[in-house]
């Protein structure tokens, strides 16, 4: 790992000026792409399609038909620059080309190109050009440094979405053969094995089995992991990455406490193991749609009444978003809950009614900040109050433990700065970008530090909190300092026993 | 893209991970973590057969949490944290590990 101390923090994030310019410093910085097995493994050519061009710019047209969104967003661009130092990949890297307006760009001068009577006649004097291999190598490049975050959006004053740009720029260059491995590879595997990591139903099985076996060492409760119970009235849908990695399995082990607290029967399901939809990273609704059936399946086969879904953002997008489009109608749940709901918000109402207890001394010691991650910051509720995403985990978090700081306010809520690693750039061949990326971040989080001694940051996303456990000691920060929100709710809730 | 071994070629992916399973010996994985500046003492090599156990029965590798018991069980209980597991693999227990081991990287959010 190469250090990256050499980044220098600002501490007055609300002023920071932007970087200098760095022209193409970013350019060679790009994820591997997929392999055949993977592109075909989703119905995309294996490779590179001989008349690539024809096919890339037909699919463009077809993308401009179905939505007018799209062509809203590439047509209504004054130049303004509003946008334009409101990424965190381009206050970290300084490549103009990080700069929304101009990552836009990439795709608006082929739109004019081949889609404009202006932008076919008068060529690059109207900022057109044609779709050449230097084009899609720059797509592929700079596509792949935007985690669609959408921060950018909230400061145009058209709500122009480069998060949407780059979804089409990378369902055109998946139709024409050119797909990322990291996205490709892991929706292949929710295909075949229900999950992102690939984790077979056996190896869940037992993997839930020592969370009990850990639980009840730890507190001499038996709190249960069921799996594949028929009959709940919950259904968990959650990042695999719940069942794997630090600091997301403690959080797990919180959803557990408060489902056995508030005795709610709940299950999960080996058939849809997994709550991420990456489908959505790579603009596919073909396999968005395929991805949340598992889970309507799933919910059908075991018979539940309610979906609940875990920490994670963006799938916390889809489903808030989608999941009626998508895999709905949910007519066969209990109507009395909204379809999905969020562990949070389970939580959050718990507390507030007395449903169970949170005694703040089981977290002495911790003055804690909060991560919004920008697919929940951004595009949805987590309850059926507006703003109720930034107040819900806030709360939970107040109730837990002693002392809570907010973040300088340009670089939360609905401005939150992304992690650095979201979008499906949570690769390691990106991780350059990933460092950069996370420096808004680690900036804002070295203010509170040093001015309010916090010691740790919670995340309520599964990228995120890998993000964060990965780069932040790149800025001189343990992996420790990052734990998940149910994490706190975890070791802070009154558990009774069973007896 | 291959790691070579004596007279023997070992076909590897981009980042390393080797495509064939069965291709693992222990000398490829010592040349392997060489590749990786890392010195294997017999605690790396603890880790690395707990890795392949668990794999050959749940093709799968281990939760970090399921990895750091056995770490515990077999190496003492002061050894069983995530911590000191990266001090033994630096670049994550989980896919440092892993690609030293043989088995595929762990994908996903993690
Ligand atoms: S969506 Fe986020 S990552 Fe993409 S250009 Fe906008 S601010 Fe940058
Ligand atoms: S803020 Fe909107 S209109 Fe202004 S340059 Fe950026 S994308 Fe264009």
């Amino acid at each position: 790992m190469d250090a990256r101390t050499d980044i220098a923090l600002t501490t007055d994030l609300g002023i920071e000026a932007p970087p200098d310019l760095a022209p193409d410093a970013m350019s060679a910085c790009r994820p591997f792409p997929a392999q055949p097995a993977h592109n075909e493994a989703l119905g995309f050519p294996g490779a590179l399609v001989e008349d690539w061009q024809d096919q890339a710019i037909a699919k463009m047209g077809e993308l401009l038909e179905n939505s007018r969104p799209l062509r809203v967003f590439l047509d209504s661009c004054v130049k303004c620059g509003a946008c334009a130092d409101k990424c965190h990949y381009f206050h970290g890297t300084g490549d103009p080309k990080n700069m929304p307006v101009a990552r836009q760009d990439l795709l608006r001068s082929v739109y004019r190109y081949y889609f404009t009577p202006l932008g076919r006649l008068l060529g690059r004097w109207a900022g057109a050009r044609p779709l050449d291999a230097d084009v899609l190598e720059e797509w592929f490049t700079y596509f792949h440094q935007c985690s669609q975050c959408r921060r950018c959006s909230v400061f145009c004053p058209y709500g122009i979405d480069t998060a949407e740009i780059s979804m089409a720029a990378r369902e055109i260059m998946n139709s024409v053969g050119l797909g990322q491995k990291y996205c490709n590879e892991i929706i292949g595997k929710v295909h075949k094995v229900g999950n992102n990591l690939g984790l077979p139903p056996a190896a869940l099985e037992n993997t839930l089995e020592g969370l009990e076996e850990d639980v009840r060492d730890d507190t001499g409760v038996d709190v249960k992991f069921p799996l594949d119970v028929k009959g709940a009235e919950v259904l968990l849908i959650t990042p695999s990455a719940d069942f794997f990695a630090e600091p997301h399995v403690d959080g797990l082990i919180g959803y557990a406490k408060v489902f056995h607290q508030a005795g709610l029967s709940w299950t999960l399901s080996s058939y849809a193991s997994e709550a991420g939809n990456f489908a959505m990273f790579i603009g596919s609704y073909e396999q968005m749609h395929k991805i949340a059936n598992r889970i309507r399946k799933a919910a059908l086969d075991l018979g539940v009444k309610r979906l609940v879904f875990g920490e994670c953002g963006h799938a916390w997008r889809v489903a808030y978003s989608f999941l009626n489009t998508l895999a709905g109608p949910w007519d066969f749940l209990d109507p009395r809950y909204p379809v999905p709901q969020n562990i949070a918000a389970i939580t959050h109402d718990l507390i507030q009614r007395g449903g169970i207890r949170l005694d703040k001394d089981a977290n002495a010691g911790m003055t804690v900040t909060l991560h919004d991650s920008c697919n929940v910051a951004r595009a949805s509720c987590l309850g059926d109050r507006p703003g109720d995403q930034f107040t819900i985990p806030r709360e939970i978090i107040a109730a837990s433990v002693p002392a809570f700081v907010d973040m300088h306010p340009d670089t939360i809520g609905d401005k939150t700065f992304c992690c650095g690693g979201g979008g499906g750039l949570l690769t390691d061949e990106l991780i350059d970008l990933r460092v950069k990326g996370c420096k808004p971040r680690a900036n804002a989080l070295k203010q509170v530090v040093d001015d309010h001694k916090v010691t740790h940051m919670v995340a309520m996303c599964a990228i995120c909190k890998s993000q964060f456990t990965k780069v932040l000691p790149q800025f001189g920060y343990p992996m420790e300092m990052i734990v998940s929100l149910h994490q706190l709710v975890s070791r802070s809730i009154r558990l009774a026993t069973n007896a | 893209m291959h790691y070579q071994l004596n007279d023997q070629q070992i076909e590897h992916d981009e980042e390393g991970y080797i495509v064939d399973i069965a291709q693992w010996s222990e000398p490829l994985a010592e040349h392997i973590a060489q590749s990786e500046n890392l010195a294997m003492t017999s605690e790396h090599w603890e880790v690395i057969s707990i890795l392949r156990e668990y794999y050959q029965e749940y093709q799968i590798a281990p939760a970090i949490r399921v990895l750091t018991k056995q770490v515990a069980k077999r190496l003492g209980d002061g050894k069983g944290s995530n911590k000191y597991l990266y001090e033994l693999f630096p670049y994550g227990p989980a896919k440092q590990a892993c690609k030293i081991a043989g088995l595929p990287k762990p994908t996903g959010c993690v």
